[in-house]
C-alpha cells in the first residue's frame, strides 16, 4: 500500500466502519462537505450520504448529548470535537451521562460511542487549540481513553473504539496527523488494554503515549551516543491501562522515565509513575522520574517549543537516573533546605 | 421578592388585565408573509375548564379529550397525589434520603404521560416521580434513586423511560438524539422531554430544542413552569413574555397551557404529540402551574414565598377542578370517586409496606457496571473490597 498518513488511516477506519455497520453515524462540526478541518472525514459524506455523515449545529454539548440519545436508540455515533479545548462545553454530558449511564442503570442502558478529540500541540496553534485534555477524561470512571502514536494503531484502535461496548474518548495527536509510515490497511494491532514495547532496551524504560511517543523514540536513538540502551513503551490505551507490560519492562531495566506532553501536575504521567513505583519498588535503581509540559496554560505559538518536552529534556532526565548509585543532588538540596 | 408577584400574576386569571383581542395563530401551513406564523403561542394559556371546574366554550383548536380518557386522567391524578404524599411521609420516617414533590402539578405529571404511548420515550427529571408511577413503573423502582440503594431503579430500555435526570436540561439533548435515531430507523417514536422553568436557563435546553428543530426530530419539550427554581422566581430566569415564547427563536411551534387544567393539558399535549409523530418536528409546551410543596423535604419554602400566594394556588387545585367537572358531566359519581380513593389508599399502603423492607445492597456490585467488562484495575479493587468485607465479617464473628 505504501506510505500512509495517520490522517488517512483514521479516514479509512471511519469509512470501513460506516461500510461494515449501518448503525455507525459520523457527525460534528464541518465534518460533512468540508471533511473536517483536519480532513479526517474527507469524502465520507459523498460516499455514504448525509444521513450517515453530517454537520450539526455548532454546539459541543449538543453534539455529545445528541449522540447519547442516538446510542440509546441503538445507533453507534462517532462524533468529532473540532479541537481539544472546544470539547469543554461537552464535559457535563461526557462526565455525567456518557460515562455513567451504564452504571446508573445497572447495565440496562449502555451508550457505546466514540468521541474523537484532536489534541495536544506542536502545530503552532493559537490559544484554545492545543490543550492536552486526556487527564480529565482518564479521571472519569466509565470512559475508555485511547491515543494512537502510529499509523497502524490509528486505524486499528479507531475500529476497535467504534466496535467497543463502552464509550471511548479517542485522542488524536494533531502533530502526528501528517506523520506517515508504510501501512497495509485494514490492519489490526494489539487490542485495548495492551501497551506495546516500541523499542527494546536494557538500561531504562521510557513510557510515553500519543504525541510523546516519537519524542521518546528519538531520545532513545540519541541516547545510544551517550551509551544508554533505552526501552520505549507506548501506552496506547490510557484507560484501560496495561500495568503488566509497563511493570514488566521497568523490572527488566530497573529505571523509568514517564513522558507526556501535557502539563505535569496531577496528570496521566503522575498516575503511571505512582503505579510503577508501587509495583516495581524493589527492582528500581532510581526514583521514577517524569518529563512533561510545564504547569502553565498552553503557550502562544512562538513560545511553545519551550513548553513542549523535547529530546533534550528527556535526555537530561535520563541522566538523573542515579547511574552512579548516588542520589539526585536536587532532591538532597531541597531536603536540607527543609 | 419584588419580582415574584409579577411572575405569578402572569398566569393568574383573577389578576390578569382585561382581555385584549386574542391573537389567533394562523392555521399551520397556511400561506402567510409572517415568518413567525404558527410558531408563537397564544397570548393566553389554553384553558378548557375554569378553576372552579366550569367548562369553557368548546374550541376547534383543542377539542376536549374523550370522557373515558378524562376519567382515567382523574384516577391516575388521585393515585399520583396519594403516592406523592406517601413519598413525602417516607422522608420523615427516614425511608427516603430526599423527595422532590410535585403535589399541585398532577395535571401536568399525569396528563403528559397519558398523551404518549408506551413505545414512546419519556425523559423525566427528578421531579417526575408521579409521572413515572403514572406510566405504570413500580413505585419502589421509581423511588430507588431517592431511597439510595442504586441510582436508577427501573429498566429504561424496557420502560422506554430514561433515568430521572438530575443535571438540569441535559436530558433535552438526549431526547433530540433519541427521537432522531428512532426516525432514522423508520420508527414513529415520539420523545417527551420534561423540564422545569429554572432549567430553561441552562444551555442544554437551547441546544436540545435547536438540534431537534434542525434535525426535525419528533420531540415534545414540556416545560412545567411551577414558578420557582428552588427559591429563585421565574423573573430571575427570563425576561421573555413567557417560556413558550422561546420556541419561535428556534423555529419551533409552541403553546402555553393552564397547567392546573387537566383537560387542557391533555388536549394540548395530545396535539403536540400528534404534531411530532406526523413528522413535523418538535413542539414546545409551557404549562403554568405551581409547586405546592417546598423544592424537597429539605427545603424551607417559607423563606422565599408567602402563604397567601400558596393559598391562591390551592384554590386552583387540578384534582378538585376535574372532579367537579366530571361530576357535572356524570362521568363520575360518589361511588366511583370513593372507589378511586380506595385504590389510592391501597396503592400507598402497598408502597409503605414495601418501602419498610430494608433493601439488600451488595458492595461488590459496585464494580459490575462501570464498563461492560471490568478493567484489570477494577478487578484488583474488587478483590480489595472483598478482602475488607471478609475481614469485617470475621471481626464481627469474633466480637
Amino acid at each position: 500500500m505504501g506510505a500512509t498518513t495517520m490522517a488517512k488511516a483514521l479516514n479509512a477506519a471511519l469509512a470501513d466502519a460506516l461500510a461494515d455497520d449501518e448503525r455507525v453515524l459520523v457527525f460534528g462540526e464541518d465534518v460533512g462537505k468540508l471533511g473536517g478541518v483536519f480532513r479526517i472525514t474527507d469524502g465520507l459524506q459523498a460516499r455514504f450520504g448525509d444521513r450517515r455523515c453530517f454537520d450539526t449545529p455548532l454546539a459541543e454539548a449538543g453534539i455529545v448529548g445528541f449522540a447519547v440519545g442516538l446510542a440509546m436508540s441503538g445507533m453507534r455515533p462517532v462524533v468529532e470535537m473540532q479541537f481539544d479545548a472546544f470539547a469543554y462545553p461537552a464535559f457535563e454530558q461526557i462526565a455525567s451521562h456518557v460515562a455513567k449511564l451504564r452504571n446508573r442503570t445497572r447495565g440496562a442502558l449502555s451508550v457505546p460511542m466514540v468521541i474523537r478529540v484532536p489534541y495536544a500541540g506542536g502545530i503552532g496553534g493559537v490559544e484554545h487549540h492545543c490543550d492536552s485534555s486526556e487527564a480529565y477524561y482518564a479521571h472519569t470512571p466509565g470512559l475508555k481513553v485511547v491515543t494512537p502514536a502510529t499509523v497502524d494503531d490509528a486505524y486499528s484502535l479507531l475500529r476497535e473504539a467504534i466496535a467497543d461496548p463502552d464509550p471511548v474518548v479517542f485522542m488524536e495527536p494533531k502533530k502526528l496527523y501528517f506523520s506517515s509510515a508504510e501501512a497495509e490497511l485494514p490492519t489490526r494491532t494489539e487490542p485495548f488494554g495492551r501497551a506495546v514495547v516500541r523499542r527494546p532496551g536494557r538500561d531504562a524504560t521510557l513510557i510515553a503515549y500519543g504525541p510523546a511517543v516519537p519524542v521518546a523514540l528519538e531520545a532513545a536513538e540519541a541516547a545510544r551516543e551517550e551509551g544508554w540502551d533505552l526501552e520505549v513503551v507506548d501506552v496506547r490505551t490510557i484507560v484501560p491501562l496495561d500495568d503488566a507490560t509497563i511493570a514488566a519492562s521497568v523490572r527488566r531495566t530497573g529505571r523509568c522515565v514517564v513522558i507526556q506532553e501535557a502539563q505535569g501536575f496531577a496528570g496521566v504521567g503522575a498516575e503511571i509513575a505512582a503505579r510503577v513505583q508501587e509495583r516495581c519498588f524493589h527492582a528500581l535503581h532510581a526514583p521514577v522520574l517524569r518529563v512533561s509540559g510545564l504547569d502553565i496554560p498552553y503557550p502562544a505559538p512562538m513560545l511553545e517549543h519551550t513548553h513542549l518536552p523535547g529530546v533534550d529534556r528527556v535526555l537530561d532526565t535520563v541522566a538523573r537516573l542515579q547511574w552512579d548509585d548516588r542520589p539526585d543532588p536536587r532532591w538532597l538540596a531541597q531536603g536540607s533546605a527543609a | 421578592m419584588t419580582s415574584t408577584p409579577q411572575a405569578v400574576r402572569r398566569a393568574s386569571p383573577r389578576t390578569r388585565p382585561p382581555a385584549k383581542k386574542p391573537t389567533k395563530a394562523p392555521a399551520r401551513g397556511q400561506a402567510t408573509t409572517d415568518p413567525t406564523a404558527g410558531l408563537l403561542p397564544q397570548t393566553e394559556p389554553v384553558r378548557l375548564l375554569d378553576p372552579d371546574g366550569t367548562p369553557l366554550p368548546a374550541r376547534a383548536d383543542y377539542p376536549e379529550p374523550p370522557a373515558e380518557a378524562l376519567r382515567e386522567l382523574y384516577r391516575r391524578m388521585v393515585v399520583g397525589r396519594r403516592f406523592d404524599t406517601q413519598a413525602t411521609a417516607l422522608t420523615k420516617q427516614g425511608r427516603l434520603a430526599v423527595y422532590p414533590s410535585s403535589r399541585g402539578q398532577e395535571a401536568c405529571q399525569v396528563g403528559a404521560v397519558l398523551a404518549v404511548r408506551d413505545t414512546d420515550w419519556v425523559f423525566p427529571t427528578y421531579r417526575e416521580s408521579m409521572a413515572l408511577v403514572s406510566r405504570g413503573i413500580d413505585p419502589v423502582e421509581v423511588l430507588t434513586l431517592l431511597r439510595g440503594d442504586w441510582h436508577c431503579g427501573y429498566d429504561p430500555a424496557q420502560r422506554h423511560t430514561a433515568p430521572q435526570c438530575t443535571p438540569l436540561a441535559t436530558q433535552c439533548v438526549h431526547a433530540a438524539g433519541l427521537a432522531y435515531g428512532e426516525a432514522h430507523q423508520g420508527r414513529d417514536t415520539v420523545a417527551l422531554a420534561f423540564i422545569g422553568d429554572g432549567a430553561t436557563s441552562e444551555g442544554d435546553f437551547h441546544e436540545g430544542i435547536n438540534f431537534a428543530a434542525v434535525f426535525k426530530a419528533p420531540v415534545v419539550f414540556f416545560v412545567q413552569n411551577n414558578k420557582y427554581a428552588i427559591s429563585v422566581p421565574l423573573s430571575r430566569q427570563t425576561a421573555a413574555p413567557s417560556l413558550a415564547y422561546k420556541g419561535v427563536g428556534y423555529g419551533v411551534p409552541s403553546e402555553q397551557v393552564d397547567g392546573n387544567d387537566p383537560v387542557a393539558v391533555l388536549a394540548v399535549l395530545a396535539r403536540a404529540v400528534e404534531h411530532a409523530r406526523a413528522g413535523q418536528g418538535p413542539f414546545l409546551v409551557e404549562a403554568h402551574t405551581y409547586r405546592m410543596e417546598p423544592h424537597t423535604n429539605a427545603d424551607d419554602a417559607t423563606r422565599y414565598r408567602d402563604g397567601a400566594e400558596v393559598d391562591t394556588w390551592r384554590d386552583r387545585d387540578p384534582i378538585a377542578r376535574l372532579e367537579t367537572y366530571l361530576r357535572t358531566r356524570e362521568v363520575l359519581d360518589d361511588a366511583a370517586i370513593a372507589a378511586i380513593a380506595e385504590q389510592a389508599e391501597a396503592y400507598a399502603a402497598d408502597l409503605r409496606e414495601r418501602m419498610h423492607i430494608q433493601p439488600e445492597v451488595d458492595p461488590l456490585s459496585l464494580f459490575d457496571h462501570v464498563y461492560a467488562e471490568p478493567t484489570p484495575q477494577l478487578v484488583e479493587q474488587r478483590e480489595l473490597v472483598r478482602a475488607e468485607l471478609t475481614a469485617d465479617r470475621e471481626s464481627e464473628g469474633n466480637g
